[in-house]
Protein backbone atom coordinates (compact mmCIF):
# COMPACT_ATOMS: atom_id res chain seq x y z
CA UNK A 1 0.00 0.00 0.00
CA UNK A 2 1.12 3.52 -0.64
CA UNK A 3 2.34 5.96 2.02
CA UNK A 4 -0.71 8.11 1.24
CA UNK A 5 -3.01 5.38 2.57
CA UNK A 6 -0.81 4.68 5.60
CA UNK A 7 -0.77 8.36 6.47
CA UNK A 8 -4.49 8.11 7.27
CA UNK A 9 -4.71 4.50 8.45
CA UNK A 10 -1.69 4.24 10.78
CA UNK A 11 -2.93 6.77 13.39
CA UNK A 12 -6.46 5.39 13.12
CA UNK A 13 -5.27 1.83 13.77
CA UNK A 14 -3.07 3.17 16.55
CA UNK A 15 -6.04 4.89 18.21
CA UNK A 16 -7.91 1.58 18.26
CA UNK A 17 -4.86 -0.41 19.35
CA UNK A 18 -4.09 1.75 22.41
CA UNK A 19 -7.58 1.02 23.71
CA UNK A 20 -7.12 -2.74 23.83
CA UNK A 21 -3.65 -2.93 25.39
CA UNK A 22 -3.05 -2.66 29.17
CA UNK A 23 -2.80 0.93 30.42
CA UNK A 24 0.92 0.80 31.12
CA UNK A 25 1.61 -0.24 27.53
CA UNK A 26 -0.41 2.62 25.99
CA UNK A 27 2.45 5.11 25.58
CA UNK A 28 4.65 2.51 23.89
CA UNK A 29 1.92 1.50 21.41
CA UNK A 30 1.07 5.14 20.73
CA UNK A 31 4.73 5.94 20.09
CA UNK A 32 4.87 3.02 17.66
CA UNK A 33 1.86 4.36 15.77
CA UNK A 34 3.46 7.82 15.82
CA UNK A 35 6.65 6.44 14.33
CA UNK A 36 4.70 4.64 11.59
CA UNK A 37 2.74 7.81 10.73
CA UNK A 38 5.88 9.96 10.75
CA UNK A 39 7.50 7.42 8.40
CA UNK A 40 4.47 7.49 6.11
CA UNK A 41 4.51 11.31 6.01
CA UNK A 42 8.21 11.42 5.16
CA UNK A 43 7.87 8.69 2.52
CA UNK A 44 4.93 10.54 0.99
CA UNK A 45 6.94 13.77 0.97
CA UNK A 46 9.78 11.99 -0.87
CA UNK A 47 7.29 10.62 -3.43
CA UNK A 48 5.60 13.98 -3.96
CA UNK A 49 8.96 15.74 -4.31
CA UNK A 50 10.15 13.17 -6.86
CA UNK A 51 7.03 12.29 -8.82
CA UNK A 52 4.58 15.15 -8.26
CA UNK A 53 1.13 14.95 -6.62
CA UNK A 54 0.00 11.44 -5.64
CA UNK A 55 -3.59 10.30 -6.04
CA UNK A 56 -5.58 7.37 -4.66
CA UNK A 57 -9.09 6.47 -5.79
CA UNK A 58 -10.72 4.83 -2.79
CA UNK A 59 -12.00 1.40 -3.78
CA UNK A 60 -11.09 2.15 -7.38
CA UNK A 61 -14.20 4.28 -7.87
CA UNK A 62 -13.80 7.51 -9.80
CA UNK A 63 -15.58 10.73 -8.77
CA UNK A 64 -18.41 11.70 -8.55
CA UNK A 65 -19.27 8.25 -7.21
CA UNK A 66 -16.01 7.58 -5.37
CA UNK A 67 -13.80 9.68 -3.13
CA UNK A 68 -10.37 10.73 -4.27
CA UNK A 69 -7.43 11.31 -1.93
CA UNK A 70 -4.75 13.55 -3.39
CA UNK A 71 -1.47 14.60 -1.80
CA UNK A 72 -0.05 17.81 -3.28
CA UNK A 73 2.75 20.00 -1.97
CA UNK A 74 0.45 21.94 0.34
CA UNK A 75 -1.23 18.92 1.98
CA UNK A 76 2.00 16.97 2.25
CA UNK A 77 3.89 19.90 3.77
CA UNK A 78 1.18 20.22 6.43
CA UNK A 79 1.20 16.45 7.01
CA UNK A 80 4.97 16.49 7.58
CA UNK A 81 4.67 19.49 9.93
CA UNK A 82 1.87 17.73 11.81
CA UNK A 83 3.97 14.55 12.03
CA UNK A 84 6.90 16.47 13.54
CA UNK A 85 4.69 18.27 16.05
CA UNK A 86 2.77 15.12 16.96
CA UNK A 87 5.96 13.13 17.51
CA UNK A 88 7.20 15.88 19.82
CA UNK A 89 3.85 15.95 21.62
CA UNK A 90 3.92 12.17 22.09
CA UNK A 91 7.44 12.29 23.55
CA UNK A 92 6.47 15.12 25.91
CA UNK A 93 3.21 13.44 26.91
CA UNK A 94 5.06 10.33 28.07
CA UNK A 95 6.21 12.41 31.03
CA UNK A 96 3.46 15.00 31.39
CA UNK A 97 0.60 12.55 31.18
CA UNK A 98 2.02 9.70 33.20
CA UNK A 99 -0.78 8.31 35.42
CA UNK A 100 0.97 9.37 38.64
CA UNK A 101 1.18 12.99 37.45
CA UNK A 102 -1.94 13.69 35.40
CA UNK A 103 -4.31 11.18 36.99
CA UNK A 104 -5.52 7.90 35.55
CA UNK A 105 -8.40 9.46 33.58
CA UNK A 106 -6.30 11.97 31.63
CA UNK A 107 -3.51 9.43 31.14
CA UNK A 108 -5.97 6.93 29.66
CA UNK A 109 -7.90 9.38 27.49
CA UNK A 110 -5.00 11.28 26.01
CA UNK A 111 -3.46 8.62 23.76
CA UNK A 112 -6.47 7.52 21.69
CA UNK A 113 -7.63 11.14 21.38
CA UNK A 114 -4.21 12.30 20.24
CA UNK A 115 -4.08 9.63 17.53
CA UNK A 116 -7.67 10.41 16.46
CA UNK A 117 -6.76 14.09 16.09
CA UNK A 118 -3.80 13.07 13.96
CA UNK A 119 -5.87 10.73 11.75
CA UNK A 120 -8.46 13.48 11.23
CA UNK A 121 -5.78 16.04 10.40
CA UNK A 122 -4.19 13.78 7.78
CA UNK A 123 -7.60 12.98 6.30
CA UNK A 124 -8.32 16.66 5.90
CA UNK A 125 -4.90 17.38 4.40
CA UNK A 126 -5.35 14.85 1.57
CA UNK A 127 -9.14 14.96 0.92
CA UNK A 128 -10.71 16.67 -2.08
CA UNK A 129 -14.34 15.80 -1.45
CA UNK A 130 -16.38 18.42 0.42
CA UNK A 131 -18.33 15.82 2.41
CA UNK A 132 -15.26 13.76 3.23
CA UNK A 133 -13.71 16.98 4.50
CA UNK A 134 -16.81 17.52 6.66
CA UNK A 135 -16.45 14.10 8.26
CA UNK A 136 -12.74 14.66 8.83
CA UNK A 137 -13.43 18.06 10.36
CA UNK A 138 -16.08 16.63 12.69
CA UNK A 139 -13.80 13.83 13.87
CA UNK A 140 -11.16 16.48 14.52
CA UNK A 141 -13.51 18.76 16.46
CA UNK A 142 -14.94 15.98 18.62
CA UNK A 143 -11.50 14.65 19.54
CA UNK A 144 -10.23 18.19 20.18
CA UNK A 145 -13.19 19.06 22.45
CA UNK A 146 -12.60 15.88 24.43
CA UNK A 147 -8.92 16.83 24.81
CA UNK A 148 -9.90 20.21 26.25
CA UNK A 149 -12.20 18.49 28.76
CA UNK A 150 -9.46 16.02 29.73
CA UNK A 151 -8.39 17.94 32.83
CA UNK A 152 -11.94 17.59 34.20
CA UNK A 153 -11.82 20.85 36.15
CA UNK A 154 -14.66 23.36 36.24
CA UNK A 155 -12.84 25.76 33.87
CA UNK A 156 -11.84 22.98 31.51
CA UNK A 157 -15.41 21.70 31.20
CA UNK A 158 -16.80 25.19 30.61
CA UNK A 159 -14.12 25.85 27.98
CA UNK A 160 -14.83 22.51 26.30
CA UNK A 161 -18.57 23.22 26.29
CA UNK A 162 -18.07 26.63 24.71
CA UNK A 163 -15.69 25.13 22.15
CA UNK A 164 -18.22 22.41 21.32
CA UNK A 165 -21.01 24.96 20.75
CA UNK A 166 -18.82 26.97 18.36
CA UNK A 167 -17.60 23.83 16.61
CA UNK A 168 -21.13 22.47 16.15
CA UNK A 169 -22.44 25.77 14.82
CA UNK A 170 -19.48 25.94 12.48
CA UNK A 171 -20.04 22.45 11.16
CA UNK A 172 -23.75 23.14 10.56
CA UNK A 173 -22.90 26.26 8.55
CA UNK A 174 -20.32 24.32 6.54
CA UNK A 175 -22.77 21.45 6.01
CA UNK A 176 -25.42 23.88 4.76
CA UNK A 177 -22.93 25.17 2.20
CA UNK A 178 -22.10 21.61 1.14
CA UNK A 179 -25.79 20.77 0.71
CA UNK A 180 -26.33 23.89 -1.42
CA UNK A 181 -23.33 23.00 -3.55
CA UNK A 182 -24.53 19.46 -4.11
CA UNK A 183 -28.07 20.45 -4.99
CA UNK A 184 -26.75 22.98 -7.52
CA UNK A 185 -24.01 20.90 -9.15
CA UNK A 186 -24.57 17.26 -8.25
CA UNK A 187 -20.96 16.72 -7.21
CA UNK A 188 -18.76 17.41 -4.20
CA UNK A 189 -15.40 16.67 -5.82
CA UNK A 190 -13.25 19.79 -5.98
CA UNK A 191 -11.78 19.12 -9.40
CA UNK A 192 -15.28 18.66 -10.83
CA UNK A 193 -16.53 21.76 -9.02
CA UNK A 194 -13.72 23.80 -10.56
CA UNK A 195 -15.02 22.79 -14.01
CA UNK A 196 -18.68 23.38 -13.12
CA UNK A 197 -21.08 25.81 -14.78
CA UNK A 198 -21.44 28.58 -12.17
CA UNK A 199 -24.88 28.73 -10.58
CA UNK A 200 -26.60 31.60 -8.77
CA UNK A 201 -26.37 29.96 -5.34
CA UNK A 202 -22.57 29.56 -5.45
CA UNK A 203 -21.86 32.76 -3.56
CA UNK A 204 -24.22 31.77 -0.74
CA UNK A 205 -22.74 28.27 -0.56
CA UNK A 206 -19.20 29.66 -0.45
CA UNK A 207 -20.24 32.19 2.19
CA UNK A 208 -21.84 29.54 4.42
CA UNK A 209 -18.83 27.24 4.15
CA UNK A 210 -16.47 30.14 4.86
CA UNK A 211 -18.42 31.26 7.94
CA UNK A 212 -18.44 27.71 9.30
CA UNK A 213 -14.74 27.23 8.67
CA UNK A 214 -13.92 30.60 10.22
CA UNK A 215 -15.77 29.58 13.40
CA UNK A 216 -13.76 26.35 13.51
CA UNK A 217 -10.46 28.11 12.80
CA UNK A 218 -11.18 30.72 15.52
CA UNK A 219 -10.70 33.56 13.07
CA UNK A 220 -11.87 36.91 14.45
CA UNK A 221 -14.77 37.46 15.46
CA UNK A 222 -15.30 33.75 16.19
CA UNK A 223 -12.18 33.51 18.35
CA UNK A 224 -13.66 33.82 21.85
CA UNK A 225 -13.64 30.09 22.52
CA UNK A 226 -9.97 29.59 21.71
CA UNK A 227 -7.91 31.13 24.55
CA UNK A 228 -9.78 29.47 27.47
CA UNK A 229 -9.94 26.13 25.63
CA UNK A 230 -6.24 26.08 24.76
CA UNK A 231 -5.21 27.27 28.19
CA UNK A 232 -7.37 24.69 30.02
CA UNK A 233 -6.00 21.58 28.29
CA UNK A 234 -2.89 19.73 29.50
CA UNK A 235 0.21 21.28 27.86
CA UNK A 236 0.88 18.56 25.24
CA UNK A 237 -2.79 18.73 24.24
CA UNK A 238 -2.63 22.54 24.05
CA UNK A 239 0.38 22.20 21.78
CA UNK A 240 -1.55 20.26 19.16
CA UNK A 241 -4.79 22.20 19.67
CA UNK A 242 -3.03 25.49 19.00
CA UNK A 243 -0.44 24.39 16.45
CA UNK A 244 -2.43 21.91 14.34
CA UNK A 245 -6.20 21.90 14.84
CA UNK A 246 -6.89 25.39 13.38
CA UNK A 247 -4.68 24.49 10.40
CA UNK A 248 -7.10 21.78 9.27
CA UNK A 249 -10.01 24.17 8.78
CA UNK A 250 -7.57 26.70 7.31
CA UNK A 251 -6.49 24.16 4.68
CA UNK A 252 -10.15 23.48 3.82
CA UNK A 253 -10.74 27.23 3.56
CA UNK A 254 -7.77 27.49 1.19
CA UNK A 255 -8.94 24.58 -0.92
CA UNK A 256 -12.55 25.76 -1.15
CA UNK A 257 -11.53 29.24 -2.25
CA UNK A 258 -8.57 28.41 -4.48
CA UNK A 259 -9.31 24.93 -5.80
CA UNK A 260 -13.10 24.53 -5.87
CA UNK A 261 -14.69 27.94 -6.48
CA UNK A 262 -12.07 30.61 -7.28
CA UNK A 263 -14.55 32.21 -9.70
CA UNK A 264 -17.15 32.82 -6.97
CA UNK A 265 -14.80 35.09 -5.00
CA UNK A 266 -15.67 38.78 -5.11
CA UNK A 267 -13.33 41.66 -4.27
CA UNK A 268 -15.59 43.03 -1.56
CA UNK A 269 -15.92 39.67 0.19
CA UNK A 270 -12.15 39.18 0.09
CA UNK A 271 -11.53 42.62 1.56
CA UNK A 272 -14.04 42.02 4.36
CA UNK A 273 -12.33 38.73 5.21
CA UNK A 274 -8.88 40.30 5.14
CA UNK A 275 -10.22 43.19 7.24
CA UNK A 276 -11.35 40.69 9.89
CA UNK A 277 -7.89 39.15 9.69
CA UNK A 278 -6.30 42.55 10.27
CA UNK A 279 -8.50 43.16 13.33
CA UNK A 280 -7.55 39.70 14.61
CA UNK A 281 -3.83 40.48 14.29
CA UNK A 282 -4.16 43.68 16.33
CA UNK A 283 -6.80 42.46 18.81
CA UNK A 284 -5.01 39.18 19.52
CA UNK A 285 -1.72 41.03 19.97
CA UNK A 286 -3.20 43.56 22.40
CA UNK A 287 -4.96 40.82 24.38
CA UNK A 288 -1.74 38.80 24.57
CA UNK A 289 0.00 41.89 25.88
CA UNK A 290 -2.28 42.22 28.91
CA UNK A 291 -2.53 38.56 29.97
CA UNK A 292 -0.88 37.43 33.18
CA UNK A 293 -0.81 33.68 32.61
CA UNK A 294 1.82 32.36 30.25
CA UNK A 295 -0.53 29.90 28.54
CA UNK A 296 -3.05 32.67 27.81
CA UNK A 297 -0.30 34.83 26.28
CA UNK A 298 0.54 31.94 23.93
CA UNK A 299 -3.13 31.25 23.17
CA UNK A 300 -3.94 34.89 22.30
CA UNK A 301 -0.86 34.89 20.14
CA UNK A 302 -2.54 32.12 18.14
CA UNK A 303 -5.61 34.37 17.64
CA UNK A 304 -3.29 37.05 16.23
CA UNK A 305 -1.32 34.67 14.02
CA UNK A 306 -4.48 33.16 12.54
CA UNK A 307 -5.34 36.68 11.34
CA UNK A 308 -2.30 36.76 9.04
CA UNK A 309 -3.49 33.72 7.12
CA UNK A 310 -6.78 35.30 6.15
CA UNK A 311 -5.10 38.60 5.21
CA UNK A 312 -3.34 36.74 2.41
CA UNK A 313 -6.56 35.96 0.52
CA UNK A 314 -6.93 39.25 -1.42
CA UNK A 315 -3.16 39.62 -1.83
CA UNK A 316 -2.73 36.66 -4.18
CA UNK A 317 -2.44 37.03 -7.90
CA UNK A 318 -1.47 40.02 -9.97
CA UNK A 319 0.36 39.69 -13.24
CA UNK A 320 3.13 37.35 -12.20
CA UNK A 321 5.35 38.01 -15.23
CA UNK A 322 5.40 41.76 -14.60
CA UNK A 323 5.45 41.50 -10.80
CA UNK A 324 7.03 38.19 -9.94
CA UNK A 325 6.54 38.62 -6.19
CA UNK A 326 2.81 39.06 -6.41
CA UNK A 327 2.35 35.32 -6.70
CA UNK A 328 4.03 34.97 -3.32
CA UNK A 329 1.14 35.68 -0.95
CA UNK A 330 -0.29 32.16 -1.14
CA UNK A 331 3.13 30.56 -0.64
CA UNK A 332 3.96 33.08 2.07
CA UNK A 333 0.82 32.23 3.97
CA UNK A 334 1.58 28.51 3.82
CA UNK A 335 5.11 29.23 5.04
CA UNK A 336 3.74 31.26 7.90
CA UNK A 337 1.26 28.53 8.85
CA UNK A 338 3.96 25.84 8.83
CA UNK A 339 6.41 27.83 10.95
CA UNK A 340 3.64 28.94 13.31
CA UNK A 341 2.72 25.30 13.92
CA UNK A 342 6.29 24.36 14.80
CA UNK A 343 6.96 27.41 16.98
CA UNK A 344 3.61 27.38 18.77
CA UNK A 345 3.87 23.72 19.73
CA UNK A 346 7.38 24.37 21.09
CA UNK A 347 6.03 27.23 23.24
CA UNK A 348 3.20 25.19 24.74
CA UNK A 349 5.50 22.23 25.46
CA UNK A 350 7.95 24.57 27.20
CA UNK A 351 5.08 26.10 29.22
CA UNK A 352 4.13 22.56 30.23
CA UNK A 353 7.65 21.83 31.45
CA UNK A 354 7.72 25.06 33.48
CA UNK A 355 4.39 24.30 35.06
CA UNK A 356 5.08 20.68 35.96
CA UNK A 357 8.68 21.16 37.08
CA UNK A 358 8.61 24.63 38.67
CA UNK A 359 4.91 25.25 39.28
CA UNK A 360 5.16 28.40 37.12
CA UNK A 361 1.82 29.50 35.67
CA UNK A 362 1.97 33.29 35.70
CA UNK A 363 4.53 35.50 34.00
CA UNK A 364 5.92 36.71 37.32
CA UNK A 365 6.64 33.10 38.36
CA UNK A 366 9.11 32.85 35.49
CA UNK A 367 11.69 35.20 37.05
CA UNK A 368 15.16 33.75 36.84
CA UNK A 369 13.89 30.51 35.35
CA UNK A 370 16.44 30.64 32.52
CA UNK A 371 19.14 29.83 35.06
CA UNK A 372 17.32 26.75 36.31
CA UNK A 373 16.23 25.40 32.89
CA UNK A 374 18.40 27.12 30.26
CA UNK A 375 17.57 24.75 27.42
CA UNK A 376 13.82 25.31 27.65
CA UNK A 377 14.28 29.08 27.97
CA UNK A 378 16.37 29.02 24.81
CA UNK A 379 13.67 27.01 23.02
CA UNK A 380 11.09 29.62 24.03
CA UNK A 381 13.32 32.42 22.74
CA UNK A 382 13.82 30.66 19.40
CA UNK A 383 10.08 30.15 19.01
CA UNK A 384 9.57 33.83 19.87
CA UNK A 385 11.91 34.80 17.02
CA UNK A 386 9.67 32.91 14.60
CA UNK A 387 6.41 34.31 15.94
CA UNK A 388 7.68 37.90 15.84
CA UNK A 389 8.77 37.26 12.24
CA UNK A 390 12.46 38.09 12.69
CA UNK A 391 14.99 36.79 10.16
CA UNK A 392 16.16 34.10 9.55
CA UNK A 393 13.04 32.23 10.72
CA UNK A 394 10.29 30.69 8.61
CA UNK A 395 7.93 33.31 10.04
CA UNK A 396 10.09 36.02 8.48
CA UNK A 397 10.05 34.36 5.05
CA UNK A 398 6.27 34.04 5.11
CA UNK A 399 5.66 37.61 6.25
CA UNK A 400 8.19 38.96 3.77
CA UNK A 401 6.43 37.25 0.85
CA UNK A 402 3.04 38.48 2.04
CA UNK A 403 4.21 42.07 2.54
CA UNK A 404 5.76 42.14 -0.91
CA UNK A 405 2.45 40.95 -2.32
CA UNK A 406 0.57 43.58 -0.33
CA UNK A 407 2.63 46.40 -1.86
CA UNK A 408 2.37 44.94 -5.36
CA UNK A 409 -1.40 44.51 -5.03
CA UNK A 410 -1.69 48.14 -3.88
CA UNK A 411 -3.12 47.01 -0.53
CA UNK A 412 -0.36 48.60 1.56
CA UNK A 413 -2.56 49.09 4.68
CA UNK A 414 -2.32 45.33 5.17
CA UNK A 415 1.46 45.58 5.09
CA UNK A 416 1.23 48.16 7.87
CA UNK A 417 -0.99 45.80 9.86
CA UNK A 418 1.60 43.04 9.43
CA UNK A 419 4.36 45.35 10.69
CA UNK A 420 2.21 46.39 13.65
CA UNK A 421 1.42 42.73 14.36
CA UNK A 422 5.13 41.90 14.35
CA UNK A 423 5.85 44.74 16.79
CA UNK A 424 3.01 43.63 19.05
CA UNK A 425 4.35 40.06 18.96
CA UNK A 426 7.79 41.34 19.94
CA UNK A 427 6.18 43.28 22.80
CA UNK A 428 4.05 40.47 24.22
CA UNK A 429 6.87 37.95 23.90
CA UNK A 430 9.32 40.38 25.53
CA UNK A 431 7.40 40.13 28.81
CA UNK A 432 7.97 36.38 29.39
CA UNK A 433 11.51 36.63 27.99
CA UNK A 434 12.40 39.53 30.29
CA UNK A 435 11.13 37.54 33.26
CA UNK A 436 12.96 34.39 32.17
CA UNK A 437 16.33 36.09 31.84
CA UNK A 438 15.93 38.40 34.86
CA UNK A 439 18.84 38.39 37.30
CA UNK A 440 16.73 37.12 40.15
CA UNK A 441 17.39 34.27 42.48
CA UNK A 442 17.20 31.09 40.46
CA UNK A 443 13.92 29.45 41.44
CA UNK A 444 13.92 25.83 42.42
CA UNK A 445 12.69 23.38 39.83
CA UNK A 446 12.36 19.64 39.84
CA UNK A 447 15.01 18.08 37.56
CA UNK A 448 13.89 17.79 33.94
CA UNK A 449 15.55 15.25 31.67
CA UNK A 450 17.52 16.53 28.68
CA UNK A 451 15.38 14.61 26.20
CA UNK A 452 12.25 16.29 27.49
CA UNK A 453 13.85 19.73 27.15
CA UNK A 454 15.28 18.86 23.74
CA UNK A 455 11.86 18.15 22.17
CA UNK A 456 10.59 21.76 22.16
CA UNK A 457 14.07 22.96 21.27
CA UNK A 458 14.05 20.72 18.18
CA UNK A 459 10.60 21.99 17.14
CA UNK A 460 11.60 25.64 17.61
CA UNK A 461 14.82 25.00 15.71
CA UNK A 462 12.84 23.41 12.87
CA UNK A 463 10.87 26.65 12.50
CA UNK A 464 14.16 28.54 12.14
CA UNK A 465 15.57 25.98 9.71
CA UNK A 466 12.45 26.40 7.59
CA UNK A 467 13.56 29.99 7.06
CA UNK A 468 17.27 29.27 6.60
CA UNK A 469 16.73 26.55 4.02
CA UNK A 470 13.64 28.18 2.54
CA UNK A 471 14.40 27.35 -1.11
CA UNK A 472 13.62 23.63 -0.76
CA UNK A 473 10.28 23.94 1.08
CA UNK A 474 9.44 26.90 -1.17
CA UNK A 475 9.54 24.77 -4.30
CA UNK A 476 7.95 21.80 -2.48
CA UNK A 477 4.85 23.79 -1.47
CA UNK A 478 4.41 24.82 -5.10
CA UNK A 479 3.95 21.20 -6.27
CA UNK A 480 0.40 20.96 -7.51
CA UNK A 481 -0.32 24.57 -6.53
CA UNK A 482 -3.77 25.65 -7.76
CA UNK A 483 -3.86 28.07 -10.70
CA UNK A 484 -5.88 30.55 -8.66
CA UNK A 485 -2.99 30.90 -6.22
CA UNK A 486 -0.85 32.23 -9.07
CA UNK A 487 -3.49 34.19 -10.95
CA UNK A 488 -5.28 35.52 -7.89
CA UNK A 489 -8.88 35.26 -6.77
CA UNK B 1 -48.56 22.88 -3.02
CA UNK B 2 -46.61 19.79 -4.03
CA UNK B 3 -44.68 17.41 -1.82
CA UNK B 4 -41.32 19.06 -2.31
CA UNK B 5 -42.57 22.41 -1.12
CA UNK B 6 -43.80 20.84 2.11
CA UNK B 7 -40.39 19.22 2.63
CA UNK B 8 -38.57 22.47 1.94
CA UNK B 9 -40.85 24.43 4.26
CA UNK B 10 -40.52 21.91 7.10
CA UNK B 11 -36.75 21.91 6.64
CA UNK B 12 -36.67 25.72 6.82
CA UNK B 13 -38.88 25.67 9.93
CA UNK B 14 -36.59 23.15 11.63
CA UNK B 15 -33.45 25.12 10.78
CA UNK B 16 -35.05 28.37 11.92
CA UNK B 17 -36.26 26.91 15.22
CA UNK B 18 -32.85 25.36 15.81
CA UNK B 19 -30.97 28.59 15.15
CA UNK B 20 -33.34 30.41 17.51
CA UNK B 21 -32.59 27.77 20.13
CA UNK B 22 -28.83 28.03 19.64
CA UNK B 23 -28.97 31.80 20.10
CA UNK B 24 -31.67 32.20 22.75
CA UNK B 25 -31.45 29.14 24.98
CA UNK B 26 -29.11 29.38 27.95
CA UNK B 27 -29.64 25.88 29.27
CA UNK B 28 -26.91 23.79 27.69
CA UNK B 29 -29.11 20.76 27.08
CA UNK B 30 -31.51 22.95 25.08
CA UNK B 31 -28.60 24.12 22.98
CA UNK B 32 -27.55 20.55 22.20
CA UNK B 33 -31.17 19.84 21.20
CA UNK B 34 -31.20 22.98 19.06
CA UNK B 35 -28.10 21.74 17.24
CA UNK B 36 -29.97 18.53 16.47
CA UNK B 37 -32.95 20.50 15.12
CA UNK B 38 -30.76 22.44 12.69
CA UNK B 39 -29.04 19.22 11.66
CA UNK B 40 -32.36 17.43 11.05
CA UNK B 41 -33.57 20.38 8.98
CA UNK B 42 -30.46 20.29 6.82
CA UNK B 43 -30.74 16.54 6.30
CA UNK B 44 -34.40 16.86 5.32
CA UNK B 45 -33.52 19.62 2.89
CA UNK B 46 -30.66 17.54 1.44
CA UNK B 47 -32.94 14.54 1.00
CA UNK B 48 -35.57 16.69 -0.72
CA UNK B 49 -32.89 18.10 -3.03
CA UNK B 50 -31.96 14.54 -4.00
CA UNK B 51 -35.54 13.81 -5.08
CA UNK B 52 -35.81 16.92 -7.21
CA UNK B 53 -34.73 15.53 -10.59
CA UNK B 54 -38.12 13.90 -11.21
CA UNK B 55 -36.79 10.66 -12.70
CA UNK B 56 -36.06 8.40 -9.74
CA UNK B 57 -34.20 9.46 -6.60
CA UNK B 58 -30.51 10.38 -6.40
CA UNK B 59 -29.00 7.92 -3.86
CA UNK B 60 -25.90 9.95 -3.00
CA UNK B 61 -27.68 12.43 -0.67
CA UNK B 62 -29.20 9.48 1.18
CA UNK B 63 -25.78 7.94 1.74
CA UNK B 64 -24.41 11.29 2.87
CA UNK B 65 -27.38 11.91 5.18
CA UNK B 66 -26.82 8.58 6.93
CA UNK B 67 -23.17 9.49 7.45
CA UNK B 68 -24.22 12.91 8.66
CA UNK B 69 -26.70 11.44 11.14
CA UNK B 70 -23.97 9.22 12.58
CA UNK B 71 -21.68 12.24 12.94
CA UNK B 72 -24.47 14.28 14.55
CA UNK B 73 -25.25 11.43 16.94
CA UNK B 74 -21.61 11.24 18.02
CA UNK B 75 -21.51 15.01 18.49
CA UNK B 76 -24.74 14.96 20.51
CA UNK B 77 -23.47 12.13 22.71
CA UNK B 78 -20.29 14.06 23.46
CA UNK B 79 -22.35 17.21 24.00
CA UNK B 80 -24.71 15.56 26.48
CA UNK B 81 -21.81 13.94 28.34
CA UNK B 82 -20.16 17.35 28.65
CA UNK B 83 -23.43 18.96 29.77
CA UNK B 84 -23.83 16.35 32.50
CA UNK B 85 -20.24 16.72 33.69
CA UNK B 86 -20.51 20.51 33.58
CA UNK B 87 -23.88 20.56 35.38
CA UNK B 88 -22.51 18.38 38.21
CA UNK B 89 -19.69 20.83 38.90
CA UNK B 90 -21.15 24.23 38.11
CA UNK B 91 -24.74 24.06 36.89
CA UNK B 92 -26.47 23.80 33.51
CA UNK B 93 -25.50 27.23 32.07
CA UNK B 94 -22.14 28.61 31.01
CA UNK B 95 -20.47 30.74 33.72
CA UNK B 96 -20.34 34.00 31.71
CA UNK B 97 -24.08 33.85 31.05
CA UNK B 98 -26.49 34.88 33.76
CA UNK B 99 -28.26 31.94 35.37
CA UNK B 100 -31.89 31.49 34.34
CA UNK B 101 -32.99 32.93 37.70
CA UNK B 102 -32.33 36.72 37.74
CA UNK B 103 -32.42 37.06 41.54
CA UNK B 104 -29.09 37.82 43.23
CA UNK B 105 -27.31 34.85 44.72
CA UNK B 106 -27.41 35.11 48.53
CA UNK B 107 -25.83 31.79 49.36
CA UNK B 108 -22.29 33.12 49.79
Amino acid sequence: MTPLIWLVIAPLLGALAVLVVPARRMPAVALGAAAATLGAALALAAQVAGLGPRTVLLGGWTPPLGIVLKADGLGTAFAVMAALVMSGVALAARHELAPDKAGARAAYGFWPLMLLVWAALNTVFVSRDLFNLYVGLELLSLAAVALVALAGSREALAAAMRYLLFALTGSLLYLAGVVLTYSAHGTLDMAMLLARVPATGDGVALGLMTAGLMAKTALFPFHVWLPPAHAAAPAPASAMLSALVPKASLVILLRVWFEAMPDAAGDAALLVMAGLGAVAVIWGGVQALVQRKIKLVIAYSTVAQLGYFIIAFPLTGGDSAVKPWSAGAWTGMVFLALSHGLAKSAMFLVAGIWYSACGAQELRDLKGLARALPMSAFAFALAAVTLAGLPPSGGFTGKYLMMQAAFVAGLWPFALVMVAGGLLAAAYLYRPLAALFAKDEAISCAPVSRVRQAVPLALAAAAIILGVLSAEPFSFIKIGKPDAAVEGL
Amino acid sequence: MNGLDILALSASALVGLGIYGLLAARHLLRRVLAFNLVGSGLFLWFGAAGARGGVGVDPIPQALIITGIVVALAASALGVALVVAHARLSGPTLPEEAPCDPEPDNRA
